[in-house]
């Protein structure tokens, strides 16, 4: 059951699945690039988010009762049949249990559901698995799809490529962080992300990302055109790293040379959904081919 | 051109905001109290979008270091030129090395100051507004500091009389307790209706956490419906999948104390959202300070429309005011 609601009179909320899948994701791609192309007069923002979608609107050009109408046929005409996604599959270096964000989750240890472990040991429990180095494979082994980007400017919500029994679920901090560094890697409900900037943060931290994802001075060549590297759609495969590499990045970071390693793919829906694993494995073949 | 003797508690550069950007995670910013903002610039001759400083509880002293045209509009924060008082809501001329301090405030919890011509900063993704957390925007993206020096830019349409006022009857009152009107909605679902019903009416207290950002309400507990999480929501009862934050939603993590997102907040996240504040009241929840009351009034889309074209029929009313007696 598709739900519309209005945000104030400003914004229109369109819920397509109150449970996160591949499937919902898709689903809104389809319909807000649909939407996108009509170019309607009125609309200001269209924000696609995980398994729904959110419409930014200026009521005194376009009523927000006439939107919907015009939402409702748009989501009879979308078939996911004839949707192509073009994307860029990105290698991201993590380097796990750095000393960075293990300082941070040390900090806000009564914030948390288990103050006598780690996010990651707390995680891998949970998950069934027998040691966090398990864990650490499960997250670094298949690939996630860049499902929406924001919270802030460019981070990117990143849902696994693979069946549901395989997901990993992880719940967010009792109460959030106030502080969290920028670049760590975090985990909280289905979704892995990193965080741009330093704030607050409530979900649990693994580790840290060895280049950024935000560069408000647009120094990398990465960042030529947008401030923001993820995009809704993009494929990430979360990469761990030893200290050595990730000290080779930074400096890469520093001296303005780095590029993160991308291939551009063109893929549909129906071939991540039938199987997500040979799906998975033929996106990391193609990646570091 | 502006210097800054001293930068008052938050003194931001703000315009419409950066409309556009959601999709990336941008919060649009821009200033908290649109109608005051708007009528600042009416009175200098400006640009509608023009860009002028968003002033909080306490005012900066700045020294003008050209001739140039001033008003001041929103909550009651006193002006004075050089120690002596001048109106708000007016057209005001101001001399080379005159000073504008600000008295203790009164009412409300913004000021807005237009100059003719406009705050000059670049302009970063069609908008002057400062975002700090991301240090986007403004005066080298963060709130200004004693010493740093403003241009004026050119975004001045016309030239407008010295003492053009606004009418008293189009100046808005601040009170100490408020009546917020929202549409309940998004993921209202989620509150029981005993919920519901308790958000509706109970008087509400803003905490110290009131500002760009959000404001955040003390009050009772509200309950969620009991039930089996939906898969990747997260395990608290007021999480749901991550999905989009309306400018002016609320939230009530884990049921106690609602925050209400404004201009400078998170575009996104995992927090059902149970009531959006309407446009029209938008600007006076930017007139609300620490420990005032407020209460939420359900109306209804069309109330809400309505609300909106009233706050329009003022501008269009003080325009006319302007043409009549400005020119």
């Amino acid at each position: 059951m598709i739900r519309y609601e209005y945000g104030g009179d400003e914004f229109v909320f369109v819920e397509l699945a109150e449970e996160m899948s591949l499937e919902a994701n898709f689903r809104g791609m389809a319909i807000t690039r649909k939407l996108r192309e009509r170019q309607l007069p009125g609309i200001l923002d269209i924000c696609p988010s995980n398994a729904s979608y959110m419409i930014r609107v200026d009521p005194d050009q376009l009523h927000p009762d006439a939107l919907i109408s015009e939402l409702e046929n748009l989501e009879k005409s979308v078939s996911l049949d004839d949707f192509q996604i073009s994307a860029r599959l990105v290698d991201v270096p993590v380097l796990f249990e750095d000393p960075w964000t293990h300082e941070a989750l040390m900090r806000f240890r009564e914030r948390h559901q288990d103050p006598n472990s780690t996010d990651l040991e707390y995680a891998a429990r949970i998950n069934g698995f027998t040691s966090k180095e398990e864990l650490i494979e499960a997250i670094t082994g298949f690939p996630y799809l860049v499902s929406m980007v924001g919270f802030v400017p460019g981070l990117p919500w990143c849902y696994q490529m693979v069946p549901r029994e395989q997901q990993i679920e992880v719940p967010k901090y009792v109460r959030p962080r106030t502080f969290t560094p920028e670049r760590a890697f975090g985990f909280g409900g289905a979704f892995a992300v990193i965080y741009p900037v330093q704030g607050a943060g409530g979900y649990q931290l693994f580790g840290i990302a060895a280049a950024p994802i935000y560069d408000r001075e647009q120094r990398l060549p990465d960042f030529k055109d947008a401030m923001t590297f993820p995009k809704q759609g993009d494929i990430f495969r979360y990469r761990s790293i030893t200290m050595d590499e990730y000290e080779s990045i930074r400096k890469q970071v520093e001296d303005g040379t780095f590029r993160y390693l991308t291939k551009e793919i063109t893929f549909t829906p129906d071939e991540v959904t039938e199987n997500p694993q040979r799906f998975s494995e033929n996106v990391l073949g193609r990646l570091y081919e | 051109m502006i210097h800054v003797l001293n930068p008052g508690l938050q003194t931001t550069v703000q315009d419409q905001g950066r409309i556009g950007y959601y999709e990336i995670g941008m919060p649009p910013s821009g200033a908290m109290d649109k109608y005051s903002y708007t009528i600042a610039n009416l009175l200098v001759g400006n640009d509608e979008n023009a860009a002028a400083l968003e002033i909080t509880y306490m005012g900066p002293t700045l020294e003008f270091r050209e001739d140039t045209v001033i008003a001041v509009t929103g909550g009651e924060i006193p002006p004075k030129i050089n120690g002596e008082p001048i109106p708000m809501w007016e057209t005001v001329s101001v001399a080379s090395g005159d000073q504008l301090s600000f008295d203790f405030v009164k009412q409300g919890a913004r000021v807005y100051l237009a100059v003719a011509g406009g705050v000059d900063v670049p302009v970063i993704m069609e908008s002057r507004s400062t975002y700090t957390l991301c240090g986007i925007g403004g005066f080298e993206g963060r709130a200004l500091q004693q010493g740093d020096e403003l241009h004026i830019g050119n975004a001045t349409r016309e030239s407008i009389r010295i003492g053009t006022r606004v009418p008293d009857a189009l100046v808005p009152q601040f009170a100490k307790s408020h009546e917020i009107r929202v549409i309940m909605g998004l993921c209202s679902y989620r509150l029981t209706e005993e919920g519901k019903q308790s958000f509706l009416s109970q008087e509400w207290t803003v905490t110290p956490e009131a500002n760009r950002v959000g404001y955040r309400f003390k009050g009772e507990r509200l309950g969620f419906v009991p039930r089996e999480q939906p898969f990747g929501a997260g395990s608290n009862p007021s999480n749901v999948v991550d999905l989009g934050y309306p400018i002016g939603s609320i939230q009530v993590p884990d049921g106690v104390e609602p925050i209400a997102l404004l201009n400078d907040a998170v575009t996104g996240g995992g927090y059902a959202t149970i009531a959006t504040v309407i446009s029209a009241d938008l600007n006076r929840m930017a007139q609300i300070k620490s420990n005032e009351k407020v209460r939420f009034v359900s109306v209804t889309l069309e109330e809400a429309l309505q609300a909106r074209n009233e706050v329009k029929d003022k501008i269009a009313q003080i325009k006319q005011v302007i043409t009549e007696n400005g020119r």
